[in-house]
């Protein structure tokens, strides 16, 4: 496959990860004293499983599988709203497939749609908006949710509604951001990060002088990357590079499609309509500061918030998570997926007790469907 | 009915209405016109008698299976409801080793489906069944009202005969066999995506759709030891392989180098986040031969139509038993679990 096939070369990724052995040497981490490599990405996470990478990095080099899967980071509280808000009559409610299964309080987006509830899972906001143009005595909400990578194509579609003055839409906003996130982890006293591997996807928008701070603040290195297996080793070979030579930058492996100041086309639509909330709450890792967007008072109108009733700030918030469920604390890095009491017992990708095993990118269910564990038991 | 006697186009109207189900001159118009007419030879009564001279064989097994089918869009590239339904049962009947002749259709027809789609389906049927040598030899049709089905449900049974000393059971597989597919995997699962046209995806992708049996009967002949064979349809090439592996208790080991994958079905999974092994085929099947048996039964499906790209993925393995692992091109193995429910498409 043109543009793909080469950046998954088994020649040119055994010589990456030959250096990426050496380099690790180099530093002189070991099995017991392992350098800690951050991929934030949960489409990163999925790819060190879906290739078996981590089985082929060196003992010294130890992945912590980041926040960065905004289906397993978006807590139960807004799950539950979100039903709330299907269930009322006359609404139907769109979006991404993989938010379908996500537990909630009382039952799922998928629990809801078996009760009754109108639920229709879209590929794009846009085929939300195509469907109130169709249905102009319902009221469609599409559950938004999603880092920088769909903020965008959020906000364009509600200019595009406005534009339109289509009354019978609107957004129920989940959209957050990447860089807070990372600075809660930074502050954390009990994480220990030697380096970050970023989402190559959020720099196209927003591009990579967000990541400043890490550099700048926190004098460790993150390199922005690809999804590519190769392109991810060679990220992680940066990354230790910049660990061996004592430096901490910011830097673009994903040249050839991140500028290095991102999309100012996407940056503008996203400013005119999202402003940050005071704080967020994240699965796992609790309410950080500006870390969601909401939808500013100007589009109200397409806000289903306000429509409804039902937001941020309105009820009370944090509901806890199911016991013995430990999503944060993998999160973190402080304990792999399988050291989770509940992992592949009480909650598998059938039955997920916690968030990161319902996406194909949550880290606990990436271990749990590609191996992990169960495949060193295997082999 | 007597064919002699058959008009052509009784049924004049646009689209099925609830009097084409109410048991009366318009439904028996829509049956003759549209089904019984169309496929040979024409006319059927409810219930059909047959008789076929390998029925008479000393220990032949008579084999019979059923399958409803449900897709949406009914129609798609390289197909319709109406080519799988046929060549579903088919391949339901040639992976058991047994050789197909009759099928039974039933037709649940949501009201307002156009009459013409009904023709289309109907010839489809009948060009399927035609390619797999086997007859359409009774049905049904209900209308429900509208909404309350999604276009046309059709539900085919098939009848075959197991010659004597056939015994295709997936638990013979043995660690050491080896893993055979018939040709590129994924091209119907795509398609429909594609066809669904809600994502936009402009490919030409066709669905594989054909019937199997004569391949079956082509590698059996020259490879009467095949173990075992399975249809890669719903829950993909993984789903036939973990239910292999359970069955037998072996491991089963393939290598992602090998599997043949169109790039534009590659191309249709990376954009959609979607994993290929668990994409549904409807012409695909897998088996498993001893491997001083493997070239003879890739040249056997390599000689037939639906095989011309058979090609070895894997093998049976004592490690890990009733887990299918896949060597990644970068040497690293991951586990090919049974897909929990249906794939569903990640937001980035």
């Amino acid at each position: 496959m043109k543009y793909a096939d080469e950046f998954r070369d088994p020649v040119a990724a055994r010589g990456v990860l030959a250096a990426i052995a050496r380099v690790t040497d180099e530093i002189g981490a070991t099995k017991d004293k392992p350098v800690h490599i951050m991929e934030i990405c949960g489409g990163h996470t999925h790819a060190i499983f879906r290739y078996g990478l981590d089985k082929l990095t060196p003992p010294g080099l130890e992945f912590i599988h980041g926040p960065g899967c905004p289906v397993c980071v978006l807590p139960m509280s807004r799950i539950d709203e979100c039903v709330e808000i299907a269930e009322r009559s006359g609404v139907i409610m769109t979006t991404f497939g993989d938010a379908m299964r996500v537990p909630g309080r009382r039952k799922s987006l998928i629990q809801a749609k078996a009760d009754g509830a109108d639920i229709r899972m879209v590929y794009s906001p846009l085929d939300a908006l195509e469907l109130a143009r169709r249905n102009p005595d319902r009221e469609v909400v599409f559950f938004g949710l999603g880092f920088e990578t769909t903020t965008p194509s959020t906000a364009l579609t509600i200019l595009q509604a406005a534009a339109d003055d289509q009354t019978n839409f609107s957004i129920f906003c989940n959209h957050i951001t990447v860089p807070p996130p990372i600075k809660a982890l930074l502050d954390d006293p009990h994480m220990v990060l030697d380096g970050f591997v970023g989402p190559g996807h959020v720099s196209m928008v927003i591009g990579i002088h967000p990541y400043d701070f890490i550099a700048r603040d926190y004098g460790k290195p993150i390199v922005v990357a690809g999804f590519e297996p190769l392109d991810l080793l060679q990220s992680v070979l940066m990354v230790l590079e910049q660990i061996r030579d004592g430096r901490a930058e910011v830097e673009n492996q994903y040249s050839r499609v991140v500028p290095d100041d991102g999309n100012p086309v996407s940056i503008a639509a996203c400013t005119e309509v999202y402003e940050p909330r005071p704080s967020f709450e994240w699965r796992g890792l609790g309410e950080i500061d500006a870390s969601g967007l909401r939808i500013r008072p100007k589009y109200a109108a397409f806000d289903a918030e306000v429509k409804f009733g039902i937001g941020y700030g309105l009820g009370p918030r944090a509901v806890a998570d199911p016991d013995g469920c430990r999503c944060g604390d993998v999160m973190t890095g402080r304990i792999k997926p399988h050291a989770c009491p509940q992992f592949g017992k009480g909650c598998t990708p059938e039955m997920p007790l916690g968030a990161l095993m319902v996406s194909s990118e949550g880290a606990c269910a990436a271990y749990y469907q590609y191996g992990g564990l169960r495949l060193e038991e295997a082999v | 009915m007597n064919a002699g006697l058959r008009p052509m186009r009784r049924v004049v109207a646009d689209r099925v209405t609830l009097a084409h189900g109410g048991g009366g001159k318009a439904m028996r118009d829509l049956i003759e016109d549209v089904f019984t007419s169309v496929f040979a030879p024409p006319g059927m009564e409810d219930q059909a008698r047959l008789m076929h001279p390998s029925l008479l064989e000393l220990g032949a097994q008579l084999a019979f299976t059923t399958d409803s089918f449900v897709v949406s869009p009914m129609e798609f590239p390289g197909g319709d409801i109406g080519t799988i339904a046929v060549c579903g049962t088919v391949n339901d009947l040639a992976v058991g080793g047994a050789r197909p002749l009759w099928l039974s259709a039933a037709f649940i027809i949501e009201e307002g489906v156009p009459i013409t789609t009904l023709r289309r389906i109907a010839s489809s049927m009948q060009a399927a069944a035609e390619a797999a040598g086997v007859r359409i030899v009774t049905g049904d049709t209900k209308v429900v009202g509208k909404g309350s089905g999604d276009g046309v449900f059709v539900t085919t049974s098939g009848v075959g005969v197991i010659p004597p000393g056939r015994n295709l059971i997936a638990s013979s597989v043995q660690p050491g066999d080896v893993a055979i597919v018939n040709g590129v995997l994924g091209d119907h699962g795509a398609a429909i995506l594609a066809a669904r046209g809600d994502m936009a995806l402009t490919t030409d992708i066709q669905s594989d759709c054909q019937p199997l049996n004569h391949l079956m009967e082509a590698v059996l002949a020259a490879v009467p030891d095949v173990r075992a064979a399975r249809d890669a349809t719903r829950g993909g090439l993984a789903s036939a392989l973990n239910e292999i592996a359970d069955a037998a208790g072996v491991g089963i080991e393939i290598m992602e180098a090998d599997l043949p994958l169109r790039a534009e079905v590659k191309g249709v999974c990376e954009i959609l986040g979607l994993d290929p092994l668990y994409l549904a085929n409807e012409g695909t099947l897998v088996l498993f031969v001893p491997p001083d048996q493997a070239e003879a039964a890739l040249s056997a499906m390599r000689a037939t139509e639906a095989g011309r790209g058979a090609c070895v993925i894997g093998r049976a393995v004592t490690a890990h038993p009733r887990t299918v692992v896949m060597k990644t091109v970068f040497g690293g193995g991951r586990i090919v679990d049974m897909l929990v429910g249906e794939q569903l498409p990640r937001i980035c």
